[in-house]
């Protein structure tokens, strides 16, 4: 175990892997590792971002629901007040028709009774003087008892 | 047990701690062991040396394919690996540098690795290499002082290549020579930075092999017990596990304050 030549050799051994390490072994496994981390750190800050992203979207998806909700409401009373005010339009509008029917109902009948009743005076004083003629034929002059006859007539 | 059926056990725990050595004849003794400054150990050059080729250039291979998406298995467990000593050179080293983590990274896992030899039964590869015809095999590289200093040497050297590459030359100088107690003290505070820092190097690597040789030397002394050997190997190596964990985390982070401490000025 003496100092000697080797210890020469060994220095060149030693000098040669401190090379290769240097050269071929450590600068591709830092850029490997370097990358990785970024990678790492990248996807990271990603994942934040997409949840921060899904938080407002969320959000967001609420809001146009309540106010989807909202509209809806307002849609269902308005379509109910505006049925309501056709169900009274039509309401109002068969009163009207209604009671048109009725007057002219009533002005018909009137006009009947009207015509019966001056049917029934043309009969009645024919009558009248049909009966009186037969009471009083011998007695009663007709051109005699016009007057009489005619207020009898207008009496009825 | 021992390849050698009539070895003593002083004679088996040398060959274990013999390292596979090539050298020119004239520097060989009579038994036809190395001695001299020009002699290689063959073992701790080529285990250390494919450790390091199998562990980098799969990593390399898995790097140029990594991907920023969900990581396969093996890639998963290189970035835990590569992350956790990024994590370490982020919290001590706080200059810029392109070089401190990927030394970090080298260290943490060769050291490791060539620790982790020691968990192999230590009489597997020599005998298997004695079988081939190679006489000795010291199987754990960090047991050899040479690899050890080679490492902390170089880490020594990038060391004050940093201290000049961020406070230049003068700025350099001038913390050696006023650190810590002024420029009046110019010689003291220059012998007391030498100490200091030849200290670094010296007990980087003394640590690293003094842990390794001792741990290595238990093994080899419960490998001697022969059927015995087996209630107290496990421990052992369970136990060892920790260490070699924790002497290559060592050595990787007292590397880092060390560049730390050069790329600060005082």
């Amino acid at each position: 175990m003496s100092i000697n030549a080797t210890l020469i050799g060994q220095a060149i051994w030693f000098a040669v892997f401190i090379w290769i390490t240097m050269k071929f072994v450590w600068p591709p496994l830092q850029k490997a590792m370097a990358d990785r981390q970024k990678q790492i750190a990248d996807g990271l800050a990603a994942a934040e971002r997409g949840k921060q992203e899904q938080e407002i979207a969320a959000k967001r998806s609420a809001d146009a629901l309540r106010e989807a909700k909202e509209k809806a409401s307002e849609v269902i009373a308005a379509a109910e007040r505006r049925a309501q005010q056709i169900v009274e339009d039509a309401k109002g509008q068969a009163k009207v028709e209604a009671d048109k029917v009725l007057a002219s109902g009533k002005a018909e009948i009137d006009q009947e009774v009207e015509r019966a009743k001056q049917q029934l005076r043309e009969r009645v004083a024919e009558l009248a003087v049909a009966g009186a003629e037969k009471i009083l034929k011998k007695e009663i002059n007709a051109a005699a008892h016009a007057d009489i006859l005619g207020s009898l007539k207008q009496g009825l | 047990m021992s390849a050698e059926g009539g070895l003593t056990t002083a004679g088996y725990i040398q060959h274990h701690l013999t390292n596979l050595a090539v050298c020119a004849d004239s520097a060989k003794d009579a038994t036809g062991h190395c001695h001299g400054f020009w002699t290689l150990h063959l073992d701790t050059l080529i285990v250390s040396g494919l450790l390091g080729l199998v562990a980098f250039g799969l990593m390399a291979k898995l790097a140029s394919r990594a991907t920023a998406g969900v990581p396969c298995g093996w890639q998963n467990f290189v970035e835990m690996v590569v992350g956790m000593v990024d994590q370490q050179v982020k919290d001590t080293f706080h200059g810029k540098s392109a070089l401190v983590t990927p030394l970090a990274i080298t260290i943490f896992i060769w050291v490791f690795l060539m620790n982790a030899m020691d968990l192999i039964p230590v009489d597997f590869l020599p005998v298997a290499a004695s079988a081939v015809g190679v006489d000795y095999l010291k199987v754990v590289p960090t047991t050899d002082p040479n690899l050890t200093f080679a490492m902390s040497i170089t880490v020594f050297l990038i060391m004050i290549w940093m201290n000049l590459k961020v406070k230049g030359f003068g700025g350099y100088m001038h913390e050696i020579f006023t650190a810590p107690f002024g420029a009046k003290l110019a010689p003291v505070n220059l012998i007391f930075r030498i100490v200091e820092d030849i200290a670094k190097p010296i007990s980087l690597a003394l640590r690293l092999f003094g842990n390794m040789y001792a741990g290595e030397m238990v093994f080899i002394l419960i490998a001697l017990l022969g059927l015995y050997q087996l209630p107290l190997a496990l421990p052992w190596a369970l136990f060892h596990i920790l260490i070699i964990t924790l002497q290559a985390f060592v050595f990787m982070m007292l590397t880092i304050v060390y560049m730390s401490m050069a790329a600060e000025s005082h």
